[in-house]
């Protein structure tokens, strides 16, 4: 009779009050051992290696848009200082030529644009440089989509489109190997 | 007297039973879109503000490569020169063949086109250091490459 009174007593329900507590632990656990994802980039593709240097002897200096950044982080393009802001235009500029002048690249398809750095110079500034280079290139493709396609130039188009968008303004960034100034 | 009598019968208690439910909601949520931490920084990495950004897409296809100058408690050890990190330990550029390699085997055969390197270099490096990893990684062939930085608001 004692055991059959005491059963009575117990309710018939598991304690859920500790839940919440487990689930926190949890929670906690997740929070400490993960990162939220931040992963942006500039991706780029890498030349292939090879031993010997690449022959620009050949190439005509107009459709070269030399790009200079030294150990002091200063900007030479073809030749003159310039600021990053200016970097942009300018490199549009040179692309697609709008009043055929003689300095500038004969057509989209034949300009290069070469990049050179020193050692010393610092990684924020190269990214910032290359970022604007890049950033030239997205917007003349931009302009030739809304031309052609009436959209923006985005990863959503047909590859079709992409690439003849990307045959016209190929994207062609020459990095010649550092010069030693300016190490760590 | 009538307003005592009504607040006698309800029972003063919130009820928590759906405070797990809700918790485990958050869970989930953190579950879903964190990852695993994969290592501990060594080196201070404070990535560039850049605005032509692309976005990684699988986690799996991804290594990452660190560069920056080491933290201040291994000040002793390492220096302040800026580093190589691979993983969790300060390598040297030598060990990146063996350290893209050994990530190689956990992708399928069909994919190793698709790898991606994710450069997570300090603004404050100077070039030198990333160049060196520039050319390891295009003598290991591995060409595609993804300066990290985070989004720059103009």
């Amino acid at each position: 009779m004692a055991k059959k009174s005491s059963r009575e007593r117990m309710s018939n329900e598991i304690n859920a009050g500790s839940m919440a507590d487990i689930a926190f632990l949890l929670l906690i656990f997740f929070l400490v051992t993960t990162t939220i994802v931040e992963d942006k980039g500039i991706t780029v593709k890498l030349p292939p290696w090879s031993e010997e240097e690449p022959d620009v002897t050949k190439l005509k200096k107009r459709n070269v848009f030399s790009v200079l950044v030294n150990a002091d982080n200063q900007l030479l393009v073809r030749g003159e200082p310039t600021d990053v802001g200016d970097l942009k235009d300018r490199a549009k500029d040179f692309i697609t030529n709008p009043l055929n002048r003689e300095d500038l690249a004969e057509k989209p398809t034949k300009a290069i644009i070469s990049l050179k750095n020193d050692r010393g110079t610092k990684y924020g500034v190269y990214l910032e440089v290359y970022n604007e280079l890049k950033a030239a290139y997205e917007e003349l493709w931009d302009e030739l989509a809304q031309r052609r396609f009436q959209t923006d130039y985005t990863d959503k188009m047909p590859i079709s489109q992409k690439r003849s968008i990307r045959s016209e303004i190929p994207f062609v960034i020459s990095e010649a190997e550092p010069t030693s100034f300016g190490e760590e | 007297m009538a307003f005592t009598k009504k607040r006698g019968n309800t029972s003063p208690e919130v009820s928590t039973a759906s405070l797990p439910d809700i918790i485990f909601m958050l869970l989930f949520f953190f579950m879903v879109t964190t990852v695993l931490r994969d290592a501990e920084l060594k080196v201070k990495v404070q990535t560039p503000k850049v605005t032509e950004l692309t976005k990684l897409e699988e986690k799996s296809l991804v290594n990452y490569l660190y560069i920056g100058r080491p933290l201040e408690r291994y000040h002793d050890l390492y220096g302040t020169k800026p580093r190589l990190q691979l993983g969790d330990k300060f390598s040297s550029v030598k060990d990146i063949p063996l350290f893209l390699e050994k990530h190689k085997i956990k992708v399928p055969e069909n994919r190793h086109g698709q790898i991606t390197s994710s450069l997570r270099v300090d603004g404050d490096v100077t070039m030198g250091v990333v160049q060196d990893v520039k050319t390891e990684l295009r003598k290991s062939n591995q060409l595609k490459v993804n300066y990290s930085a985070k989004k720059r608001e103009d």
